[in-house]
């Protein structure tokens, strides 16, 4: 387990070092986030008028959607795309056979190995937002509800990585489909906002098939007080389902996997 | 006799070889298509919302808009920075520049070929749109089709010159293409690709048809659907955008040329 913690730590620890050297990126990638996230709101505020609201959501509460919505984003920018991007990589050029050959395991090192910072101000910046969409919906944090929503969001960031993961490992069998992924990231985008806005099918699809719901509906409603112990207890379900679904299908993978050119 | 360096042989040559080559990768381009679905989550937001009263399309012709926008951004799906940034870091860029070819001719025909690859999966997205929404389906007239075919071509070509503006930067900067998401994000919002212009306040709209983005999917989204268009405002914008980027671009283009050393020289 110690292994594992100081391996992490050195991990990151030259992730970091690496990117310091392009810091020219940083700038264009500051105002990429405040160009996207105005254009989210720009395309918010069109669902919002006078005395109108999105599937029964008020403005400010479709924020805390939109907010929780910016922070996944941010996660995917920071974890998700660098990790579990190379794994096609990794299988298309052979170099997945020295990650088989470490001492440590091969799930863990593909999947934290990395992380680009591009990614954090977008997470700080959606939190900010959720936060205020909270406040100015008349919301008053209390210790319990502060738990349950830092739960939330762990449990929907294991079920998005989950997701992630099962869609990359299969690039071992379809080495060429390195965009697999951006199919995943085209239907996440419904999570923009909340789930009631949707057609009934869709939001049968979008919880329990395509859990986006978990990701930004959910949570939003634990800080608005909307959630119901069921449904929380769903979700922690399906994250369970989802993660052992990936381990398991990441072992069945591995033993299809023959390495590059045999 | 060659205009623009390219006669009938060169360009059967060109398209004929990248169609084959895009062939090769149907799989990867089946998926690109699957990823444009972003057009029919918005329009199941768009018809169930108190909001829909203010776009101007009652009943079927808001379904007819959103899968003409796909149809539209299907057709005109611009990739040329990447390409090119892989092609001058890999030093491939050199063979292109000793041939008496133009190096954009040929991304254009991989452009081409790839449009083509991709008509039978764009089909079978908007057959399965129709089996699920019946009461949507149109047929266009000839005159519409053939005017929104025009305009796409239009679009594909603003969009086209637009990334190779930002591709020509990588003469001079090796990660160009970081600039290029600072493009497709007012393309996404302003194009019309997720809200119809008719959504936006009208001081935003006034400004934003000053920019090239509704002219990429809106104007030849409502031509396919049938909405009522300007057509001499729309085709005049287009054909101005274009005139406006193409000096620039073979401008740039060429500035960067007598710069390029190739990799590692």
């Amino acid at each position: 387990m110690r292994r594992y913690w100081r391996s992490l730590r050195r991990f990151w620890g030259t992730a970091f070092a690496t990117q310091l050297e392009y810091q020219a990126n940083v700038v264009i990638e500051l105002v990429a986030v405040a160009l996207s996230l105005s254009g989210s709101l720009l395309l918010l505020s069109l669902f919002f008028g006078p005395g109108r609201a999105l599937g029964g959501w008020t403005w400010h509460q479709a924020l805390v959607v939109q907010g929780f919505y910016t922070v996944f984003d941010g996660m995917a920018t920071t974890w998700l795309r660098p990790n579990l991007g190379s794994i096609v990589t990794h299988v298309r050029e052979g170099t997945l056979d020295f990650v088989l050959l470490k001492p440590i395991d091969s799930q863990f090192w593909l999947s934290l190995r990395t992380l680009a910072p591009a990614g954090l101000p977008e997470m700080v910046l959606g939190m900010g937002l959720a936060a205020w969409g909270a406040h100015q919906s008349g919301v008053v944090l209390t210790a319990a509800m502060a738990i349950t929503v830092v739960a939330m969001l762990m449990v929907a960031a294991l079920i998005l990585y989950s997701l992630w993961f099962l869609i990359a490992a299969t690039s071992i069998w379809f080495v060429k489909t390195w965009n697999a992924t951006e199919v995943l990231r085209a239907l996440l985008a419904s999570g923009r906002y909340p789930l009631e806005a949707y057609p009934a099918p869709l939001r049968v699809l979008f919880t329990l098939v395509l859990p986006v719901a978990f990701l930004t509906t959910v949570p939003a409603e634990v800080v608005l007080g909307k959630a119901s112990t069921p449904l929380l207890a769903t979700g922690v379900g399906l994250a369970a389902v989802f993660f052992t679904a990936a381990r398991s299908f990441w072992i069945f993978a591995l033993r299809h996997y023959t390495s590059a050119s045999s | 006799m060659r205009v623009f360096g390219l006669n009938g042989r060169i360009i059967r040559a060109l398209l004929g070889s990248q169609y084959a080559t895009m062939l090769e990768y149907r799989a990867e381009i089946a998926l690109w298509a699957l990823s444009g679905l972003l057009p029919f989550i918005m329009l199941s937001l768009w018809s169930g919302s108190a909001a829909r009263a203010d776009l101007g399309l009652d009943g079927a012709a808001l379904d007819r808009y959103f899968l003409s926008a796909f149809l539209v951004r299907q057709f005109s799906v611009v990739w040329v920075v990447y390409a090119f940034e892989e092609d001058a870091l890999l030093g491939r860029l050199s063979p292109y520049l000793l041939q008496p070819l133009h190096p954009l001719w040929r991304y254009v025909a991989a452009h081409l070929g790839e449009q083509l690859t991709r008509l039978p999966f764009a089909v079978a997205i908007a057959a399965a749109f129709f089996v699920i929404q019946p009461q949507a389906f149109w047929i266009p007239s000839i005159g519409d089709v053939l005017l929104a075919w025009a305009a796409t071509w239009m679009a594909f070509a603003i969009a086209f010159l637009l990334q190779s503006l930002i591709a020509a930067l990588c003469f001079w900067s090796e990660k160009a293409s970081a600039l290029e998401r600072l493009l497709f994000i007012p393309f996404l919002f302003l194009s019309g690709l997720l809200a119809p212009l008719t959504a936006f306040p009208p001081a935003t709209r006034h400004a934003v048809q000053w920019t090239p983005f509704p002219y990429l999917i809106d104007f030849p989204a409502r031509l396919l659907a049938g909405e009522s268009v300007n057509l001499a405002a729309g085709f005049g914008a287009q054909l101005a955008w274009v005139l406006l980027l193409l000096p620039v671009v073979l401008w740039l283009w060429r500035a960067g040329v007598r710069r390029y050393s190739a990799m590692g020289a």
